[in-house]
């Protein structure tokens, strides 16, 4: 039993909101991202589950156990959880054995079956050789390893992941994706992962929950948030989309609408909900814009610059009837365009952003 | 279930914090409170008594005169000294500067008496040193140094490293970029010294001042060994006769002189606290050190002038007590036939004191660090880690023995200690758990600072991490804090050792027959006369305190800069 139950939480530092009313539930075996720039209060939300700072409002249940509630406060020994740090927070003066084994000595597991337990969990990460080597002695990513192996050796409930690549090289971050990818599919553990990097939550989680200035604007899969997002907000963070204004004219059974963008008739997806309104906001991302030729119709625009990208250039161009409506889509190679130069661009796809629901 | 299991960390968070703010309670306030109960109601009752007959006596305003005429002088000489050091060695180039550093801040190591005797045999007619280079001056001529001019230059002699060490901490913060700021604008070297250094230094250097007056104010030795001599009494000394002179029954005059000086000392750290506002310069680390000034043909010249001065003041005198350790009568000019281990043999092997001091002081100073750290890891755990008003307070607290001068924390803990303790019914006055104390009362503070930077240096997850696996508080401190703070927590060890090995001031008011210490032998000696022996055993605990000092060099991990003072 590892749900894990966050309910109207809030957590004030003076008068500062670092936590705003957040509720979300992640279920038994569910790997959520919790996604935001730094400062939006992910870690805030992480230490508050993990139980090191008391909540000011709601309340935190991991399995059927309030863990953390105006009234009482289960501290973090008690919680069973496990946290894999940014730092790792390998203890230097321990072997990569005695790190691991920590926890099991701690739970008064004695040895045949501790000494089994850590070689099963350095297995697991692939690093049987490394028992009696110091943390020092190792590299970046096979620390990483090791602070996966020591925080899973306890089998806990619910696994936390604070941002657990930002140190790590690039080339090194693909292959610990898709390790912690075949872990969660391996051990079935909760596992909430802490990042700001958009790319490697939509490749790891299940679920993604959006956050900002305190409050969580969103959670849903990863392709529903890029397709669907609830807000200009999520729209403008998620993949880059491109915030713009239309006139919703009519609303069909679908699930789509008919819509006029800069004077340019588009058909694009949104809510069953969704009212015919002239101040509606859509998304839209850079595929969703295709160059065509001047007298078809399609909005047009003015080359601003040309960023070539290795492979294709990114467009960044402005509306001409309206200066300061931004639209960047992608064009391939090769491609020669002096800027100011006027394009016709057909918009096939968008979505409605829903209108926030007064309350 | 979990209302239980919640608890009991509860119950051991709070049971060790409550068990830490008991220690400090009855280690700082119990003493001082003593002490100032003492001073108004003597034997319980309301009376000024006291205080009247002490503020009337002209002896008590006499020896307040002369502790703050070598307080204040001793400062000016230290300041002097100190800063110009400070300065050459934290903004120069000069070379070999750990090496200089090691030997300037000797002198602050070795025991203000040590000092004091060692300077003694320097000048005065029966000086070993002078009568081999013949220039001692005739027999029967006063020796010098016996004078108020003498103790305020060997105070400031002996505390000149203070304020070098604190100004030179101040001057490791100074921005780079302040100074090259100043260069690009083409000011010269001397004049951003004077516009842009020294304004910036101020804090640090009148925290210097301030600190170096109080132990000035406070320190025993040296006045102890230059001035009862000729007479010439300073308020720790005044205390020290009354004491030894009358024994316990002048207490309440002496808790009340304790307090004169006490009230002198407040208004120095009052200063201090006003300038530094909390900040401890010395463990302050430095960001961006500045690239220092390029000396060019002046360099060698201030090297020369540098370790000229390191000579004559710790060289010089340390040879003299070396030489008449080796004589076996003062007077007796040393040659190769005079020369003798006689008085080694003496101290070391045949007289009883001197042989259960060196038990004693080893003892004392041992248990004493061993306490302290064990006080000092866990309750810097909760300043750091714990922060609240009271965790403030209790900080504060710790620093009130230290801060102080020694005579006020001896004459509190005899007030405290003279009759047997409640329950027990035993007393700890005449005995040398006295004397254990209030070394582990004065130099909690010792300890609790280098601990302190070890923790700030500390990434604190690396105690979550303990945390969360279900290691409760005692069990994170024993298996994974302790470890990492260890460097740190020896170099504090050392450093209490070093001073309470070194120790004068409070044992000399505290010590009993069987309960001697290194300090009140070498004291006694001098004062019997039998310089020859003072100067033996002198020289061991100068021996014993220098091969510590050069084992810290070897200390393995970080230490965070300014822990131990003479680690460059």
């Amino acid at each position: 039993m590892a749900r894990l139950t966050i309910e109207h939480v809030s957590k004030l530092f003076g008068a500062f909101r670092a936590l705003d009313d957040v509720s979300i539930e992640v279920e038994d075996g569910e790997f959520v991202a919790i996604l935001g720039a730094s400062g939006c209060g992910k870690t805030t939300l992480l230490r508050q589950i993990a139980g090191f700072d008391k909540l000011d409002a709601g309340r935190i249940c991991i399995g059927n156990m309030a863990v953390s509630t105006i009234e009482r406060h289960i501290p973090p020994e008690k919680r069973r959880i496990g946290i894999v740090f940014q730092s790792y927070a390998l203890w230097p003066h321990m072997t990569v054995a005695e790190n691991v084994a920590y926890g099991l000595t701690v739970a008064g597991v004695k040895d045949p079956a501790r000494l089994r337990r850590v070689e099963a969990a350095l297995a697991l990460v692939e690093l049987e050789g490394f028992a009696e080597r110091r943390p020092a002695a190792l590299s970046g990513g096979q620390r990483q390893r090791v602070a996966l192996a020591r925080c899973l050796v306890t089998e806990p409930a619910l696994v936390l992941l604070d941002e657990p690549l930002a140190n790590l090289d690039v080339h090194l971050r693909a292959a610990m994706e898709d390790e912690f990818a075949r872990f969660h599919a391996r051990t079935g553990t909760t596992m909430i992962y802490i990042t700001h990097d958009q790319a490697e939550a939509m490749a790891l989680a299940d679920r993604i929950a959006v956050m900002d200035k305190g409050r969580l604007l969103q959670v849903a899969t990863p392709s529903r948030l890029y397709r669907e997002p609830a807000d200009a907000t999520v729209a403008g963070f998620i993949g880059e989309g491109m915030v713009l204004p239309v006139d919703v004219h009519a609303v069909y059974g679908d699930g789509t609408c008919a819509t006029d963008l800069y004077g340019h008739r588009v058909r694009m997806r949104c809510t069953p909900a969704q009212k015919t309104t002239s101040t509606a906001r859509a998304c839209l991302r850079a595929g969703d814009l295709r160059i065509v030729g001047p007298s078809a119709p399609g909005v047009r625009a003015r080359v601003d610059r040309a960023v070539y990208q290795g492979g294709f250039f990114r467009l960044e161009t402005h509306v001409e009837a309206h200066p300061g409506a931004l639209l960047h889509l992608t064009a391939p190679e090769p491609f020669t365009l002096a800027p100011q130069t006027a394009l016709q661009l057909q918009v096939t796809d968008g979505w409605v952003i829903p209108a926030p629901v007064e309350g | 279930m979990t209302e239980a299991g919640g608890g009991r960390e509860r119950v051991e968070d709070l049971a060790l914090l409550w068990g830490l703010v008991g220690v400090v309670a009855i280690l700082s306030v119990l003493p001082l409170a003593r002490l100032l109960l003492e001073g108004i109601a003597p034997n319980g009752q309301f009376s000024t008594a006291a205080f009247t007959r002490v503020l009337a006596s002209p002896s008590t305003w006499t020896a307040t005169r002369h502790s703050l005429v070598t307080a204040v002088g001793g400062t000016i000489v230290a300041v002097t000294i100190g800063a110009v050091v400070a300065t050459l060695v934290a903004l120069t180039d000069i070379r070999a500067r750990s090496a200089f550093v090691f030997c300037f801040v000797l002198p602050l190591m070795i025991a203000p008496q040590v000092v004091a005797l060692a300077w003694l045999q320097l000048f005065g007619p029966s000086s070993t040193l002078l009568k081999m280079i013949g220039l001692a001056p005739a027999m029967g001529s006063p020796n010098p140094l016996y004078s108020a001019e003498g103790i305020i230059a060997l105070l400031g002699v002996q505390y000149a490293p203070l304020v070098f060490l604190t100004l030179r901490a101040g001057l490791r913060t100074l921005p780079q970029e302040l100074v090259e700021a100043g260069l690009a604008a083409g000011a010269s070297p001397f004049t951003i010294l004077r516009t842009i250094v020294a304004p910036l230094m101020t804090p640090p250097l009148v925290a210097g001042i301030a600190l170096c007056f109080v132990s000035c104010l406070g320190n025993f030795g040296i006045p102890a060994f230059l001035g009862i001599p000729g007479n010439y009494l300073v308020l720790p000394t005044l205390i020290y006769q009354r004491l030894a002179g009358l024994g316990p029954s002048v207490l309440s005059e002496v808790a009340v002189l304790s307090m004169v000086i006490g009230a002198i000392a407040v208004l120095g750290i009052y200063v201090q606290d006003l300038m530094l506002k909390r900040r401890d310069f010395r463990i302050t680390s430095a960001s961006n050190p500045m690239r220092p000034f390029e000396l060019a043909r002046w360099r060698l010249p201030v090297e020369i002038a540098l370790w000229t001065l390191t000579i004559v003041v710790l060289m010089l005198p340390l040879v003299a007590l070396l030489l008449t350790s080796l004589v076996p009568a003062l007077g007796v000019p040393l040659t190769a036939n005079t020369a003798t281990l006689a008085n080694y043999d003496y101290v070391l092997f045949e007289h009883a004191g001197a042989k259960r001091a060196f038990v004693n002081s080893f003892g004392l100073s041992a248990t004493a660090a061993v306490v302290i750290v064990l006080i000092a890891v866990p309750l810097a755990y909760f300043l750091v880690w714990r922060r609240s008003r009271l965790l403030r307070v209790l900080n504060l607290t710790a620093e009130m023995p230290y801060a102080l001068p020694g005579v006020v924390l001896a004459i509190a803990a005899i007030l405290v200690f003279l009759k047997p303790l409640p329950l027990l019914g035993i007393s700890l006055y005449n005995t040398v758990w006295i004397i254990l104390f209030c070394y582990i009362a004065r130099f909690l503070v010792l300890g609790l600072r280098p601990v302190l930077s070890g923790y700030y240096q500390l990434d604190r997850t690396l105690e979550e991490a303990a945390q969360i696996t279900g290691a409760l508080l005692l069990r994170r401190l024993r298996t994974i804090i302790l470890p990492l703070v260890a460097p740190v927590a020896m170099a504090g060890a050392l450093l209490i050792f070093l001073t309470a090995f070194n120790e004068l001031t409070v044992s000399a008011l505290l010590w009993s027959s069987g309960a001697e210490t290194l300090g009140v032998i070498v004291f006694s000696f001098q004062q019997g006369g039998d310089s020859t022996y003072a100067a033996a055993l002198a020289m061991l605990t100068v021996a014993v305190t220098i091969a510590l000092m050069v084992s810290t060099l070897f200390i393995r991990g970080k230490l965070a800069q300014g822990v131990l003072p003479w680690r460059g």
